[in-house]
């Protein structure tokens, strides 16, 4: 692992990936929100990170000047970088990339997989919970999203060890270390490939097929654009939902007058589900500057990337009364934890369900628990943020 | 007939991204199409009843997309 330098002053040397920010980023996002809203950091072949919601909005609405064509802010920026339509795609060729995904991710689409998603939790609880303690991260959060997306691609649950390591690899360690990240893609690439050989000598029904057989103005796409998208699909439909599921169990642990409302009251966990989306958002996107531009009076200059936290957002006290307090029944809550504008999520719906169906098949089995005071909860590192580690005590 | 009120909604089509939150706030005022974007139910009328709920789903969504017109 390259060592890196301590952190100077995190208004002018931020670095996304310094212990500091993985155990605890909100406070270094405070302190910038207050001192300079759109700070810069020459780490990472230089970088901007937004704290506002207006700059992360502002950014987020405006295709000319940032371009999405990077999404991920790492030490090495290849040329041309990795395709995976339509998050790494700009106006013109995004909409009809994204269309051709939004009817697989329909509230009517999802709500098929409910019930699937509801066996698998009690599968995974009925494992640990004669035990009366877990590790709700491994045992529990991180096997539920991997599940239903190798269930909706067709492929097998079995491979998901695989797809849990490429995903490490490229999210975490491909940050720093451009080889391992190349490797990943490439493997991961080889498997689609292989995935969509099969197809061809026999099509099945799932959404590998659909795209095989989609057309964009009369034409199939192109096998590069299959895989990318594939990338995609399983880098962002596992290792999001995970965090964002972990997340939320380690808040209900530690704050047991949420966890015992939310027993009470289960007809208000879809608005708690709302607020440990905007508390706990897991996802910070990247964009690239293209041209020079100001944001929010900041100027902006090409050859710098530009770190989109919707996490940051999601706590700016001008935007959110009481920001940094989770309040389970917030009803006024117009979060960007999927994101704004053309890039939102496509798998909101999805992410939704399995964040809903997990915590209310946790509570119908474990309505206590707390944290385990013996052993660390830990934080993946970068822009996809949550436990890794989460011991649980119950019963 | 349920009393209506003076109260009307409109979802703006250049703005909703297909968040689905105001559906998810007030499934009897907002629909979905086949790409998940949302569209007022008929035309917009909101139910006395139902008044509440059309303000928080103007409150909730990201886009800005969610109009409430007072007639």
């Amino acid at each position: 692992m390259r060592e890196r330098p301590p952190i100077a002053d995190w208004a002018t040397d931020f670095d996304h990936t310094d212990p500091l920010w993985t155990e605890n980023p909100f406070p270094i996002w405070d302190g910038l929100r207050q001192k300079c809203p759109v700070a810069h950091s020459e780490r990472y072949l230089g970088v901007y990170l937004p704290t506002t919601y207006e700059a992360v909005r502002a950014i987020a609405y405006d295709t000319e000047h940032f371009s999405s064509r990077r999404v991920m802010v790492r030490n090495a920026r290849p040329e041309p970088p990795i395709s995976s339509p339509p998050i790494t795609s700009d106006p013109p060729h995004h909409r009809p990339a994204k269309l051709l995904l939004l009817p697989y991710f329909t509230l009517a689409a999802v709500k098929k997989l409910e019930s699937k998603t509801r066996d698998v939790c009690n599968e995974l609880i009925e494992r640990f919970i004669g035990d009366k303690h877990c590790d709700a991260a491994a045992q529990y959060s991180r096997h539920i999203p991997v599940r239903v997306i190798a269930l909706m691609l067709g492929i097998p649950e079995k491979d998901s060890d695989y797809f849990i390591k490429w995903i490490h690899e490229i999210l975490e360690l491909g940050i720093t270390d451009n080889t391992v990240l190349m490797k990943a893609i490439y493997e991961m690439s080889e498997y689609f490939s292989g995935q969509i050989e099969l197809r061809r000598k026999k099509p099945t029904d799932d959404l590998i097929t659909s795209l095989m057989q989609a057309r964009h103005d009369g034409k199939p796409l192109s096998a590069e654009h299959v895989v990318g998208t594939l990338r995609l699909l399983l880098i962002a439909g596992i290792d999001t939902t995970w965090s964002a599921i972990g997340a939320s169990l380690w808040h209900l642990a530690k704050t047991p007058s949420d966890r015992k409302r939310l027993v009470a009251e289960p007809a208000l966990i879809p608005t708690a589900i709302e607020e440990l989306l905007r508390a706990y958002a897991p996802v910070t996107m990247a964009r690239e500057v293209m041209k020079e531009t100001f944001v929010c009076g900041f100027a902006v200059k090409p050859g710098n990337m530009v770190l989109l936290s919707f996490p940051a957002a999601n706590r700016d006290p001008a935007m959110f009364p009481e920001a940094d307090k989770v309040v389970i029944d917030r009803e006024n809550n117009r979060h960007a934890a999927f994101g704004l504008g053309i890039h939102r999520c496509v798998g909101s719906n999805l992410a939704r369900m399995e964040l809903t169906v997990a915590i209310e098949e946790w509570l119908n089995c474990i309505p206590e628990f707390r944290l385990d005071p013996s052993s660390p909860v830990t934080w993946s590192e970068g822009t996809v943020r949550g436990p890794r580690q989460l011991p649980i005590l119950f019963g | 007939m349920p009393p209506a009120t003076k109260l009307r909604i409109r979802v703006d089509q250049k703005k909703c991204q297909g968040h689905n939150r105001c559906h998810q706030i007030a499934p009897s005022l907002f629909e979905l199409d086949e790409f998940g974007n949302a569209h007022e139910i008929g035309d917009g009328r909101v139910p006395a009843a139902m008044e509440e709920k059309a303000w928080l789903a103007k409150a909730n969504c990201p886009e800005l997309a969610v109009d409430v017109i007072e007639d």
